[in-house]
């Protein structure tokens, strides 16, 4: 952490030092990685319902004539295919075919809201400015946007008589625009946890009126506040990437297996020519779920080999507390990619085998 | 924080406890707290040889691994099976039942060279600095 940077705060702040949340540096905001404990707010979202504080990602607004053919430019998959109150996950890529960062573009009537990772906000708006044409405006709303996730098979439960009735018959991936606790918010059916719930986008003025809100509206379904920490086991267990770890500027979605986000046959976007030829030529290495038997825990950066010959490295490893077992990423050299190869995995002095999965390595999720 | 008077404390976060000439270590509540809920300790044989500052064993959280040091050289005379079933006992009881090894000292006046609670609360203060 640069130590000459005040690290940033959400509005949400105190209410995690009052829930007594472990404060940590997260792509310069402070941030709660847990609150009571790693599994018990993994289990918690899985069985029940918890709350997180996602604030510190990026919101930007796009507008005016032409963006959606601006936003199909840069990003891989088709803004075509959905209609307003649907979003949509898509990667936007470089012209070598590398992820900038992968997204979450929600398309209203008259404008689009992209949602990024919060340690890509700079990045993502730079490169979105470079390729933007006359005519469309990009705005960034980061600083005026506060999010919170409410994610888990209660979900609906807590949030019922609080949101319209409409808000709980959204269909995955869709959204409206409606009175969250009486304020102004965005409320939609997205997530990151493979559970059912909800992503909730409002004013930060209204900090406080919808954290009590939910604080008192979840009591009955003991929902309970989760941090980062459980944010990332609980992705982990569905698969879903990690910019940083799992992809970045030097992986393509077909390599890391998202290519159902990839449109090719939609008009030129950036970084479409490398991505026909990969799928052309096939790729030489691929994204791969490893499980482990054993208890030792394949983590990011740990090198993969096949009778002792380096085969691939693991992007994201973690204990899976739904699993009860050590589970990972890791991208390999293709011939070793079918499910059921078996793997080394190399920590230092220590060796131990994993196998190659297709995830997702939860398979009961409440998701809609 | 407070930090048991009644053991002694390593720069890498183990405590150790000196009884009728044996030593029993284990990890701080500032290793737990920092560490997150363990999942796993993996310990040495009984009959180890073990060397003060070097590794002795491995210990996985959900979400990161850590190398544990021994505190002072000698023999590990016995290890903790309980943590197997109960790895948990770590974050509960760090000083108590998540005990890890008991060695028999090379030298048992080693362990008054080691930390004692208001050195080692000082030292996290400084890294917190």
């Amino acid at each position: 952490m640069d130590t000459h940077t005040v690290p940033q705060r959400t509005p949400f702040f105190a209410f995690h030092q009052a829930a007594g949340g472990k404060l940590i540096d997260f792509a310069g905001f402070e941030m709660p990685v847990r609150y009571s404990g790693d599994v018990r707010e993994h289990r918690c979202v899985r069985e029940k319902a918890g709350v997180f504080d996602i604030s510190h990602m990026g919101e930007f607004f796009v507008s005016g004539p032409g963006a959606l053919e601006f936003l199909n430019h840069i990003v891989t998959n088709d803004l075509a295919a959905v209609a307003p109150g649907q979003a949509m996950y898509s990667p936007m890529c470089r012209p070598g075919g590398g992820i900038v960062d992968d997204l979450l573009i929600y398309r209203s009537h008259d404008h689009f809201m992209v949602v990024v990772n919060a340690s890509n906000i700079a990045k993502d708006l730079a490169w979105m400015k470079e390729h933007c044409p006359a005519g469309v405006t990009l705005e960034d709303r980061s600083a005026e946007t506060a999010l919170l996730a409410v994610q888990g098979p209660m979900a609906p439960q807590v949030l019922q008589g609080h949101v319209p009735d409409a808000a709980l018959e959204l269909g995955y991936y869709r959204f409206l625009h409606g009175p969250l606790f009486g304020i102004d918010a965005v409320i939609a059916r997205t997530g990151y946890t493979g559970e059912d719930g909800f992503e909730l986008y409002f004013h930060p003025r209204d900090a406080a009126t919808v954290w009590n809100g939910l604080a008192e509206a979840g009591r009955a379904a003991a929902m309970e506040p989760v941090g980062l920490g459980a944010r990332d086991t609980l992705r982990l267990e569905m698969g879903y990437m990690l910019y940083g770890n799992d992809i970045d500027d030097s992986t393509s979605p077909l390599e890391a297996g998202i290519g159902w986000t990839v449109k090719l046959k939609k008009a030129d976007f950036i970084g479409r020519d490398v991505l026909v030829r990969q799928k052309e030529h096939g790729l030489t290495r691929k994204l791969v779920g490893l499980e482990l038997d054993g208890r030792r825990v394949a983590r990011h950066g740990m090198m993969v080999e096949v009778n002792n010959r380096a085969v691939g490295a693991v992007t994201s490893g973690a204990f899976s507390p739904s699993l009860e077992r050590p589970i990972g990423m890791a991208y390999i050299d293709k011939e070793f990619t079918a499910p059921g190869t078996m793997l080394e995995i190399v920590a230092g002095n220590a060796r131990f085998p994993a196998r190659v999965v297709t995830p997702p390595f939860w398979k009961h999720g409440s998701r809609k | 924080m407070s930090y048991p008077d009644d053991v002694r404390y390593t720069a890498e976060h183990e405590w150790a406890r000196l009884a009728h000439g044996i030593v029993t270590v284990g990890i701080t509540g500032y290793a737990t707290e920092q560490l997150g809920d363990v999942v796993f300790v993996e310990l040495p044989p009984i009959g180890k040889q073990i060397e003060a500052s070097k590794t002795f064993g491995v210990v996985e959280a959900v979400k990161t691994v850590s190398d544990l040091y021994a505190p002072v050289t000698g023999v590990v005379v016995e290890v903790n099976t309980a943590l197997t079933d109960n790895p948990a006992a770590v974050n509960v009881e760090p000083y108590g039942a998540g005990w890890m090894i008991r060695i028999k000292p090379a030298n048992p006046a080693d362990v008054d060279q080691l930390m004692n609670s208001a050195a080692y609360s000082r030292l996290i203060e400084e890294q917190h600095a």
